[in-house]
């Protein structure tokens, strides 16, 4: 089975109905056409030029390159994260704790999954090691951002019962335990709905895209299979350790609950 | 004699220099306008905001009691109490002892089944004297109280008032009391202390 290549006329007629659903949005006043348009180019320059940049990396394939490019994914990722708080640290931290905790967990899980499951020669292939990570990242960020988000948001509004608590002589342990546990709840699920639903209510997409490359399913699923359990670990565990990490940052050595250590952020 | 919670150059954010010596059974009124920093000065001693200078409790430096420790020793009673599981039994300090839970509960003219009231329907001067009993039951040597009988009815002010002057005479402790009441005032007696700008007036 070959790939049916797309030829630049076939996205333009693909093209044609955001432009038509822009026009509606137009007419209903729905105030999202303008956006819609700017979403749409940007979808065509960001992934012709991303298309390039792997394109570019798959030709000279050399470990720093594809360390770099690791790194710059690592780093927007790390921004994405932030720029979703409600509430953000102050300083570094507001950076560090998303950016460190998906580099612990998407870092080291797609190494894991390239030495040890997939097997490329050399290990860090970038045909292997780029889209591997880029899903573990996409993943993960959203992961930690849900969690970081649901705990700073709940530690803000239950200030007063996490003081009553302490003032009763509870740790900052216990007297966070319920939100701790709501807001890493809030950072897995995501991924156990995408498993519970996963080739029952939708195919995933790269099992879609392998099939369309013309990889027979039974493969294509494999991949599928080895990639959500890949995901639902990095999530799990970056989620897990950034709502851990947040939680002793919300507290000093002395036990007291620094609000004053956050920031309103984007939406705040 | 030995100061019980001695305070040396306390300093927050929005607070002091503040000096401080409270005795041993001793009742210490604080008063002041509104935003002078009257609740600000029991969070700081609480430990629940930071701060510098020394604060000691029987000659022990704060630095070396544990924070949780520290908290059930020096019990701070907050305006607004807070409540977070459904049943008042729930809110009780760990190793909470139900005999003397009851005793607390008859000085504050509330029956044995308020351990197992909902916390929805608590009025607020239910409220306010549970979270008063809860703080009692760790035993604390000194207790930080803002405004604890706001919302009670005079009668219920009068039994507040006996239990803590009680307290404080069983068990050696020191209480700060902060009140806007001037007849409350004249009742409780001792040293009154005002707070202007976050500083104690001469």
């Amino acid at each position: 089975m070959t790939v049916i290549s797309l030829s630049a006329w076939d996205l333009a007629l693909a093209a044609l109905l955001v432009v038509a659903l822009a026009g509606l949005t137009l007419w209903a006043r729905l105030g999202v056409g303008r956006s819609l348009l700017i979403a749409g180019v940007r979808t065509v320059l960001q992934l012709l030029l991303v298309g390039l940049v792997l394109q570019t990396l798959f030709d000279h394939a050399q470990l720093s390159w594809v360390a770099l490019m690791a790194l710059v994914m690592l780093a927007v990722a790390g921004y994405e994260v932030m720029a979703r708080q409600e509430r953000r640290f102050a300083g570094i931290w507001g950076y560090g704790i998303g950016a460190a905790t998906m580099f612990l967990s998407a870092f080291v899980v797609t190494v894991l999954a390239l030495t040890t499951m997939v097997g490329p020669t050399p290990w860090w292939e970038p045909q292997y090691a780029i889209p591997l990570l880029g899903m573990l990242l996409g993943n993960t960020m959203t992961g930690i951002a849900l969690g970081l988000d649901r705990l700073t948001h709940t530690v803000w509004r239950e200030r007063r019962v996490i003081e009553g608590r302490l003032a009763l002589g509870e740790t900052w342990i216990s007297a966070t335990a319920t939100m701790r546990r709501e807001a890493a709840r809030s950072g897995l699920m995501p991924t156990i709905n995408a498993m519970a639903a996963a080739g029952v209510v939708s195919l995933p997409g790269m099992m879609t895209g392998q099939i369309l490359a013309g990889v027979p399913p039974v493969e294509a699923v494999k991949y599928q299979i080895l990639i959500m359990f890949l995901v639902a670990g990095g999530t799990g565990f970056g989620a897990l350790g950034a709502v851990w990490l947040a939680s002793k940052r919300l507290f000093d050595q002395r036990s007291r609950l620094r609000l004053d250590r956050l920031r309103p952020g984007r939406r705040g | 004699m030995e100061c019980l919670l001695e305070v040396e150059g306390l300093q927050t954010a929005q607070l002091g220099p503040l000096d401080l010596c409270l005795q041993p059974g001793e009742l210490v009124q604080i008063s002041g306008a509104s935003g002078s920093g009257k609740s600000l000065l029991l969070r700081a001693l609480a430990d629940l905001d930071p701060g510098s200078g020394a604060v000691r409790l029987a000659g022990q430096d704060r630095g070396d009691i544990a924070p949780p420790e520290w908290r059930r020793q020096v019990a701070y009673v907050p305006a607004e109490t807070a409540w977070w599981a459904p049943r008042v039994a729930e809110h009780l300090p760990a190793g909470w002892e139900r005999g003397q839970a009851l005793a607390w509960l008859e000085r504050m003219s509330l029956p044995d089944e308020a351990l197992g009231w909902e916390i929805e329907r608590l009025s607020s001067g239910e409220r306010q004297r549970l979270g008063l009993l809860r703080a009692l039951l760790n035993r604390p040597r000194v207790l930080l109280l803002d405004e604890p009988t706001a919302n009670l009815d005079l009668e219920n002010t009068r039994r507040i008032e006996r239990a803590v002057r009680s307290y404080l005479a069983e068990a050696g402790a020191g209480a700060l009391w902060v009140s806007h009441d001037t007849l409350q005032r004249s009742r409780l007696g001792g040293r009154i202390l005002e707070i202007q700008g976050g500083r104690f007036a001469r």
